[in-house]
Formats: C-alpha cells, sequence, structure tokens
C-alpha cells in the first residue's frame, strides 16, 4: 500500500491512512487487524499487529491510529506521506455486529485500544444502530478522534487525572449504574477489560473483549498468540480472535 | 531458466526450498498469500502420537535479528492429523512432509507408522531436537544412543523417506549425525532453534513462560551454516540446511556449505512469500554463474 496520510495527533500517537497500489481494499470486519511491516528498522524484525481503525470506502483509504511504545512503533510513526506501508490485512475475527438497530451496544475503549472501535461505530451506524461510546485515558490530551467516533454515537469520556469527563477508570463511570445495555465490546489494556468484564458479569450483560497477545506470523500458523480457553484449551488469538467472549475465557473475573 | 529439482533421498522437488516446521502451519494458513505449489516443500507442524495443549502464554519474545519460542509441540495428535487435516492437504501438489515427535522412541514410531499409511505424505521429519518440552525432544537428539534408539524404531515402522532434524544445542553435531545415518536416516535437517533466555529487565522476570525458548530467525545463521558445512563433510546422506535463511543469497550460501536443499523458517512470518522469492533467486544466481543445475554448487565452497 502506500501511505496517503500520516498526521502526528500528539507527541505519542500518529494516525496512518493508506491505499492499495492496486486495486481496492478487501472487505474488513471491525476488530480485525493488520500485520505492519517496519521497514529499515535493524532493532526490530517481525511484523506490529496493528486494528483497523477506519475504512472509507469513499476515498479506499484503510487508517490506522497507532501509540508509539518502542522501536516498531516510532518507526511507523516517522513514515510520511508517499512511503510504501508493507501490510497484511484482513486478519483475525472482529466484533459480533449487532442482529438489529434496535440492539443497545456499549463500546468501552481504554487508550489505543480506543482504535478498533471507530470503525466499529461506522459499520453499526450503517445498520441503522446508534452505538454509545465509553472511553478512557490517562488525560484529556490522550482521548483522540473524539469528533469522529461522536458522528456514530454518544460519547461518554473518563480521564486518570480528571481533565476531561468524569474523573476516574472506565468502570467508575455514571452510564454504567444508570443504563443498561445488550452487549459491551471492550479493546484496551487488560485490567480495563477484566474490570468491565467483571461488571458485564455482575449486571448479566453479553460481553466481548479484544486481545492484545503477543503475534509473530498473525496467521495462525506458529502458535505464539494463544490465548487459554474453556471449551478448547490454547486457541491462537491472531485466527480465533482477536476479539472473544467473555464466557470462552478462563479470566478469574 | 536453471534445473532447480533436487531429490532428497527419493524425495523428488521441483526446487530446493521447503518450509521449516511450526512456522508455515499445515500451509493453508499461507494458501491466500502464496502459491503453495511453487514451493518444493512444506514440512507442516510437530505432531505426536497424543494431543498436546503446549506451553503456557507468553510463547514468544522477539529478539535482535530474530526471536525466541516456547510453543511446546502444541497438536491435536496423529489420529487428528490423519482424520481430519490430511484430507484437506493431500492434493496440494508439493511434498507435504510431517515433522513427528515424542516422549519415547515407540511413541515416535507409532507416530510414524499411522502418518506411513497416508499416501499422499511421502516423507516425515523426526523431530528430536526440540528444546521445548521436558520429556524426550531434545533429550534424544543431545546423545548419539538416544538419537540412534529413537530413529532405529521409526524405521523399523516408517517405510519412506526419513529425514531427522538435529538440534544444535549439542558439543558435535557430526557426532550424532553418524550415529542417525547409521541407524536408517535417509537424511538429515540442521539447526533446530538454539537454546536461548530472554529477561525483562523493568518487571525482572523471564519473559517466556517456562524460562527458557529456542531461538530463530537471522541471528542464528553463522551457527547453522557452521554446523552444515560440519555435517556434510561427515556424512554420506543428504543434509537440508536451515537457520535464519530469509534471502536467496543466504540459501545458496547453505548450498554451497553443502545442502541439498534448504528450509525457511520464522522469515515466513516477515514476508509469507519468501520461499518463491527465494526459489527464483537461487535461479538467478545459477544462471549468473552459468550453472545448469542447483546441484552443481551443492558443497561447492572452496576449501
Ligand atoms: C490484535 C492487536 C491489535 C493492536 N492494535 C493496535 C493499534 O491499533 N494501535 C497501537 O498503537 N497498538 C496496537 N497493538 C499493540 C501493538 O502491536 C504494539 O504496541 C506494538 O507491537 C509494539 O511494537 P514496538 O516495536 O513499538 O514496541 P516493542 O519494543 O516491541 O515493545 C514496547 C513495549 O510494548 C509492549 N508490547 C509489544 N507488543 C505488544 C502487544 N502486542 N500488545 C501489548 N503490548 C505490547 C512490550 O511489552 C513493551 O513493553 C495491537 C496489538 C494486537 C495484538
Ligand atoms: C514458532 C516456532 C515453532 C517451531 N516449531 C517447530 C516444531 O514443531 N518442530 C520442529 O522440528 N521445529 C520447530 N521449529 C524450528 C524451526 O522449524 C526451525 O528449525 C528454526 O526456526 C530455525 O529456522 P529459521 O531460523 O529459518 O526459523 C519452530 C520454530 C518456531 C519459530
Ligand atoms: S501469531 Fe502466529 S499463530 Fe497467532
Amino acid at each position: 500500500m502506500t501511505l496517503t496520510e500520516v498526521c502526528q495527533l500528539h507527541q505519542r500517537y500518529v494516525l496512518l491512512k493508506a491505499r492499495p497500489q492496486q486495486g481496492d481494499l478487501p472487505a474488513m470486519q471491525p476488530g480485525q487487524f493488520a500485520q505492519l511491516l517496519v521497514e529499515n528498522s535493524p532493532a526490530t524484525y517481525l511484523r506490529r499487529p496493528i486494528s483497523i481503525h477506519d475504512v472509507s470506502a469513499d476515498t479506499g483509504e484503510v487508517s490506522f491510529l497507532v501509540q508509539v511504545v518502542g522501536e516498531g512503533t516510532r518507526h511507523l510513526a516517522a513514515l510520511s506521506q508517499g512511503d510504501r506501508l508493507n501490510v497484511l490485512l484482513p486478519l483475525g475475527r472482529g466484533f459480533t455486529l449487532p442482529q438489529s438497530p434496535a440492539e443497545r451496544i456499549l463500546l468501552v475503549g481504554g487508550g489505543v485500544g480506543v482504535a478498533p472501535l471507530l470503525y466499529m461505530g461506522r459499520c453499526m451506524a450503517a445498520m441503522g444502530c446508534r452505538p454509545t461510546f465509553l472511553l478512557g485515558a490517562r488525560t484529556g490530551a490522550d482521548l483522540l478522534r473524539l469528533d469522529q467516533y461522536s458522528q456514530f454515537g454518544e460519547v461518554y469520556v473518563t480521564t486518570e487525572d480528571g481533565s476531561m469527563g468524569e474523573k476516574g477508570f472506565v468502570t467508575q463511570h455514571s452510564l454504567l449504574s444508570s443504563q443498561r445495555f445488550d452487549r459491551i465490546s471492550v479493546c484496551g489494556p487488560k485490567p480495563m477489560m477484566v474490570a468491565v468484564a467483571r461488571y458485564a458479569k455482575a449486571s448479566a450483560t453479553d460481553c466481548e473483549v479484544s486481545l492484545e497477545n503477543m503475534m509473530a506470523c498473525g496467521l495462525g500458523a506458529c502458535l505464539c498468540c494463544v490465548e487459554d480457553t474453556a471449551q478448547q484449551g490454547h486457541v491462537c488469538v491472531c485466527q480465533e480472535g482477536p476479539v472473544f467472549n467473555i464466557n470462552e475465557l478462563k479470566w478469574q473475573i | 531458466m536453471a534445473d532447480l529439482r533436487v531429490n532428497i533421498a527419493g524425495l523428488q522437488m521441483k526446487n530446493p526450498v521447503m518450509t521449516a516446521s511450526g512456522t508455515f502451519g499445515y500451509g493453508l494458513e499461507y494458501a491466500d498469500l502464496v502459491n503453495l505449489e511453487d514451493i518444493g516443500g512444506i514440512i507442516v507442524k510437530g505432531t505426536t502420537l497424543h494431543p498436546r495443549q503446549g506451553n503456557p502464554y507468553p510463547r514468544m519474545a522477539e529478539t535482535a535479528m530474530g526471536m525466541l519460542n516456547c510453543v511446546g509441540l502444541q497438536n491435536k495428535g496423529a489420529a487428528y492429523f490423519c482424520e481430519h487435516i490430511y484430507p484437506q492437504i493431500k492434493d496440494i501438489r508439493t511434498n507435504m512432509i510431517v515433522n513427528v515427535s515424542g516422549n519415547t522412541p515407540e511413541d515416535y514410531a507409532d507416530c510414524a507408522a499411522l502418518i506411513d499409511g497416508l499416501d499422499n505424505i511421502p516423507a516425515i521429519e523426526l523431530n528430536i531436537s526440540c528444546p521445548n518440552v521436558k520429556h524426550g525432544g531434545m533429550a534424544f537428539g543431545t546423545s548419539c544412543e538416544g538419537a540412534a534408539s529413537v530413529v532405529r524404531a521409526v524405521r523399523r515402522a516408517y517405510h519412506k523417506t526419513l529425514i531427522v532434524k538435529l538440534s544444535p544445542n549439542v558439543t558435535s553435531v557430526s557426532d550424532i549425525a553418524l550415529a542417525v545415518q547409521d541407524a536408517g536416516a535417509d537424511a538429515v535437517s540442521l539447526i533446530n532453534t538454539l537454546m536461548g533466555m530472554a529477561i525483562d529487565a523493568e518487571r525482572r522476570k523471564r519473559v517466556l513462560s517456562i524460562g527458557t525458548g529456542g531461538l530463530s530467525g537471522p541471528a542464528v545463521k553463522p551457527v547453522a551454516l557452521r554446523m552444515v558445512y560440519e555435517v556434510a563433510r561427515a556424512v554420506q546422506v543428504p543434509v537440508i540446511g536451515l537457520g535464519g535463511i530469509s534471502t536467496a543469497t543466504d540459501a545458496v550460501e547453505f548450498l554451497l556449505a553443502g545442502a541439498s536443499a534448504i528450509q525457511i523458517g520464522t522469515a515466513n512470518f516477515v514476508d509469507p512469500t519468501v520461499t518463491v522469492k527465494v526459489a527464483q533467486g537461487i535461479n538467478d544466481y545459477l544462471e549468473r554463474h552459468g550453472c545448469a543445475s542447483v546441484s552443481e554448487i551443492v558443497g561447492a565452497v572452496d576449501q
């Protein structure tokens, strides 16, 4: 693919947009991911898994929201418009889409885990659904592209320092005590996902989480990324996931 | 176009490039990304007589130009393979080869006997060198007697091409190679992964769930190349070279060192089409050097 836009959102986040050199983008499900090759980066060897952040049918572009945490993401953030981006996509199984527009869906994101929820919102809107977003971050500055999310549904936020929205973690937001949902889909740091899973279990709400296990191939070939499941033992997160219903997992919740 | 065909102890291959076990699944995982029939041979996941859950997560750590893994032979067992996976792969027109592991020589032999009955599996590769399982595995591959005992047991039960994969975690790999040759191996492949460790300094913890793992990728290439060179000079059976190959030049170096064919493992994770690129690149090298066939460069490094 070719990078059509590279946008520094703030010092630790970058938005990459890319378009295939030829042909169209394949169909993608929200919650699926891509394996990005980090070129000219001697300190990294393997590809980096990054969620599908958004897809534009009009322009034929796919976008990625990348948080810089190490060498690989640092190199990705340093790319420029016009550069080549070697990508394998779409990979894995995404979030469950609602069966009817009446389903009340809560999309919870923490940190860079908000990334796949934008495309989820877009796909739901296309079906006539309006999800509710609950997005958490350390500070207000870490909450990115909120205007994009609010196109598709109501957006509630929490920050750890209270600089935007309610102060605290997503699970402490007043929304959760005032409204009921048919399903919660979550992506974020594991402790946050566990906390949301606990809330969901206690309130008998269907809940799915998007895991970020370390991956090598991303294709179900190497068995490095496994998660232990109740029914099937070790399964590949890259192929059977990254999205799992919490009932499938062996988490202590 | 040079003649890329090679014959490894009766195994006819359209080119000398195979995929290494555990890095290419059953081939099916890569079917949308690369034309499987353009690959000389596909060595599928490690298979054991009984199902194995493998080791807990985390199972991998990236390292400088490579990675550590401790997957630990997760697979659904030989019977499941024969019933459910073989039907899906038997019509792929390349050499589909099964990598066999076990806890005892009898396990290996029973597993090999089940695979022997599958018409479209022309060979097996015995993994006597897995560093990631407690019993068996590498224990056999690190002594001449242990290695020979497994090969003898399998040789009685298995009638097609028998490749034995050697561990680099030994003092003299040539001695083990000679022992498995004398016990009936048709070919040897090397190297399996090198035992290693990763530590997370901030958390003061070993990264992998079982503490140690096997190192693979470009980082191991010089070690692998030296071992292939030594073994090719010690044994009469064909040698299949692997360890860190990611370009055609890497592959040619292994052929020059004495390998009759090569395998590519970890590099498939970075570029799923690496095998066909390497096969094409070997052809280009042969043409550039005025060679008509691969056999002309096998072992052809100056002494
Ligand atoms: C399915 C999936 C989807 C993802 N989507 C996104 C996304 O949309 N945007 C984004 O910015 N990141 C995403 N990640 C995480 C991203 O893959 C890692 O942050 C990245 O691989 C780190 O690479 P690096 O070379 O910069 O850091 P490294 O030097 O490799 O690591 C730096 C630090 O990041 C941690 N880390 C490395 N890999 C992961 C991982 N897979 N998960 C969690 N922590 C990791 C390491 O433990 C280390 O502490 C996703 C991960 C997965 C598995
Ligand atoms: C994730 C992973 C799983 C592996 N599983 C097996 C296996 O089941 N059986 C085996 O004989 N070798 C296994 N190997 C070793 C490879 O087949 C190969 O010997 C090794 O990786 C060196 O080659 P490379 O550097 O090209 O990867 C595995 C390697 C990796 C990285
Ligand atoms: S990353 Fe290789 S199987 Fe999931």
